[in-house]
């Protein structure tokens, strides 16, 4: 893992899509590879190296759950499968494909499932998924990687492909803001301290990293140094990187563009409660549907901002405040708690 | 055909009869129906039509199986383990805890299992893929494919259809085993599939009709496939649920029965001599 942060707060000249193509060209270039769309190559930015590699790329049409069967038989002819389509049908719609003829048979996929939550937008809540993280966390040994930006979608993905089994990587189609340096590399299953602190960890993926970010520098002109931890594997989750964490800071608030059920809180509280719990709160959405609309209001609307996050902050500070004084009483007063 | 091989191959769905008849008789209960129903199919499959080393089961050019009605396990671990792949005595151990032999089908648990199935249209697409890729890694093998006629009702088998007829795989022979039952009862009563071949050649694929208890039609009609380039195939097997096992056929619900000792000894009592008939 070598990454540099290179936070602006400014959105990437170029959007996921076209990085996302421009990955697949590369990984086209060993013949084991396959790719596989059902219907969506248009909008993720494969459809012109596709047109040109009619014997790596095939188009199954709108049928998913063919999609993920056919990249699990692809796998045990030999070959290195990559299948795509939006999240929600990438993990609803094909589950017990993804979940038999891939996980449980031992094949080697990569399943992309593109428009991770609010970046699904005007596609609307059908189109939405808050719960795919959730989905492919259940499945044994699966592999979960929300994605933060380009720089890490292209030091990612190809690690993801060279493992075995099952691997789920979501993302948006559009331009994020951009949290690395071009030429970043990651080791999945590791989380990347993206700033460091003392007071509280913030934990987040995909496009809630920049905003605990955002929160971070808020803070830190509130005088409360947070600490931030890109935890962009969510499953196997760094247990490692969570209980340092919550050790050094004795304070955790997660932060996802997902359900809090199922997703990156949960897997942190998880971690937490087995070794060092510690006071926690959950920025994401709270158990509700999607909706359409810009993102920016979808992100407003379902509470996935740094100002949501700063709250939830000093929420978790109060906590850790009175869990404070309960370890030194003070004599003198008569604590409610 | 050359009536050696014919006879053969009869002997050898007569045995893999009697042998699966032992592995149910140990724990006493199984898929029993549809597994007698496409034995026929895999003694032709594996006596005179498929490439493979037993040996060697994940030989990269074998001809593959994708057994998608998965239930019917205990006939193709029957037919395996008589060409060799494992020794005879796992057929003791089916369902046992522990055991490489279960229920449904399992890749990683058998060897000669080309593909873990089960959960019923899930093996199409997997087919579709062994098969593709076979092809774009320019391999002459063929990929069989066995779907039940229940099987028929889910909507992934549809999907896995059109794409087979668009890319127009013809190193697919699937076999659809009709034996006009499934687990609630009747297919005509429960989703009646109408016309099966007349449906598959309506996406694309080239279809036959055939005695799937007839040795003979099965391997003609496989070499009738393999002689028709440019369509996926479909080969509709009329059978009868229960087949070689009088018992068994006669029950109106066969899908998943109680096995008495008495039934299966009865059973391979009867199999047997029909065995040293057919070595006259």
């Amino acid at each position: 893992m070598n990454f540099k942060v290179d936070f602006k707060n400014e959105k990437e000249k170029r959007a996921m899509k076209d990085v996302f193509g421009g990955v697949v060209a590369k990984l086209g270039e060993d013949p084991k590879f396959v790719y596989l769309d059902a219907d969506l190559m248009s909008s993720i930015g494969t459809k012109k190296w596709a047109d040109a590699h009619p014997n790596q790329a095939y188009n199954v049409g709108v049928s998913e759950a063919n999609l993920a069967g056919m990249a699990a038989g692809l796998s045990a002819a030999g070959l290195k499968p990559l299948a795509h389509t939006f999240g929600p049908f990438a993990s609803r719609r094909c589950y017990d494909q993804v979940f038999l003829s891939i996980a449980y048979s031992k094949n080697d996929v990569v399943m992309v499932g593109s428009d991770a939550g609010v970046t699904a937008a005007f596609n609307g809540g059908t189109h939405m998924p808050f719960e795919d993280m959730a989905l492919y966390r259940a499945i044994p040994h699966a592999t979960v990687v929300d994605v933060t930006d380009s720089a890490m979608l292209e030091s990612v993905l190809p690690k993801l492909m060279d493992m075995k089994g099952l691997k789920y990587i979501r993302l948006g189609r559009k331009e994020v803001l951009g949290v690395y340096a071009a030429g970043s590399d990651f080791d999945i299953g590791k989380a990347a301290l993206v700033k460091d602190g003392t007071d509280v960890a913030i934990i987040a993926s995909g496009i809630m990293v920049a905003e605990a970010l955002k929160a971070a520098a808020t803070l830190e002109a509130e005088g409360v140094s947070a600490l931030v931890l890109d935890m962009f594997t969510v499953k196997p989750i760094d247990a490692d990187a969570v209980i340092a964490a919550a050790q050094k800071t004795g304070a955790i608030v997660t932060a996802e563009n997902h359900n809090v059920i199922g997703g990156l809180g949960s897997a942190v509280a998880d971690v937490l409660v087995k070794n060092t719990p510690v006071p926690m709160e959950m920025v994401g959405v709270q158990d509700e549907f999607g909706q359409v609309g810009p993102q920016d209001f979808l992100q407003k609307y379902y509470g996935l901002t740094a100002d949501v996050i700063v709250e939830k902050v000093k929420a978790v500070l109060e906590r850790k405040a009175v869990l404070q004084m309960k370890d030194k009483p003070d004599k003198n007063k008569d604590w409610a708690y | 055909m050359d009536p050696k091989l014919l006879n053969q191959i009869k002997q050898f769905a007569t045995t893999i009869r009697i042998e699966q008849m032992k592995e149910f008789k140990v724990r006493g209960f199984g898929h029993v129906g549809g597994a007698l129903s496409i034995t026929d199919t895999f003694a032709v499959l594996y006596e005179a039509v498929m490439k493979y080393d037993p040996k060697n089961p994940q030989w990269e050019d074998r001809d593959k199986l994708v057994c998608s009605k998965g239930h019917a396990g205990p006939a193709l671990y029957a037919t395996l383990a008589l060409k060799g792949f494992f020794p005879m005595d796992w057929l003791n151990t089916l369902n046992i805890p522990g055991t490489k032999l279960p229920s449904h089908c399992d890749r990683n648990q058998t060897p000669g299992i080309d593909m873990t199935t089960g959960s019923l249209g899930q093996g199409m697409s997997t087919a579709l893929g062994l098969c593709l890729g076979d092809r774009i890694q320019g391999r002459d093998s063929y990929t069989f494919l066995v779907v039940g006629d229940g099987e028929l009702n889910e909507g992934q088998i549809w999907e896995g259809a059109q794409f087979a007829g668009h890319q127009k795989l013809d190193h697919l022979i699937a076999f659809c085993d009709y034996n006009k039952k499934q687990l609630d009862g009747y297919t005509k009563d429960i989703l009646d599939q109408i016309d099966i071949a007349a449906k598959f050649e309506s996406f694309g694929w080239d279809a036959q009709e055939i005695d799937g208890q007839d040795a003979q039609a099965i391997y003609e009609a496989i070499q009738k496939a393999k002689a028709t380039p440019g369509k996926p195939h479909m080969i509709v097997l009329n059978t009868v649920k229960g087949a070689g096992v009088k018992a068994v056929e006669e029950m109106s619900a066969n899908h998943h029965i109680v096995v008495s000792a008495e039934l299966a000894d009865t059973a391979i009592a009867d199999l047997e001599k029909l065995l040293a008939e057919q070595k006259g």
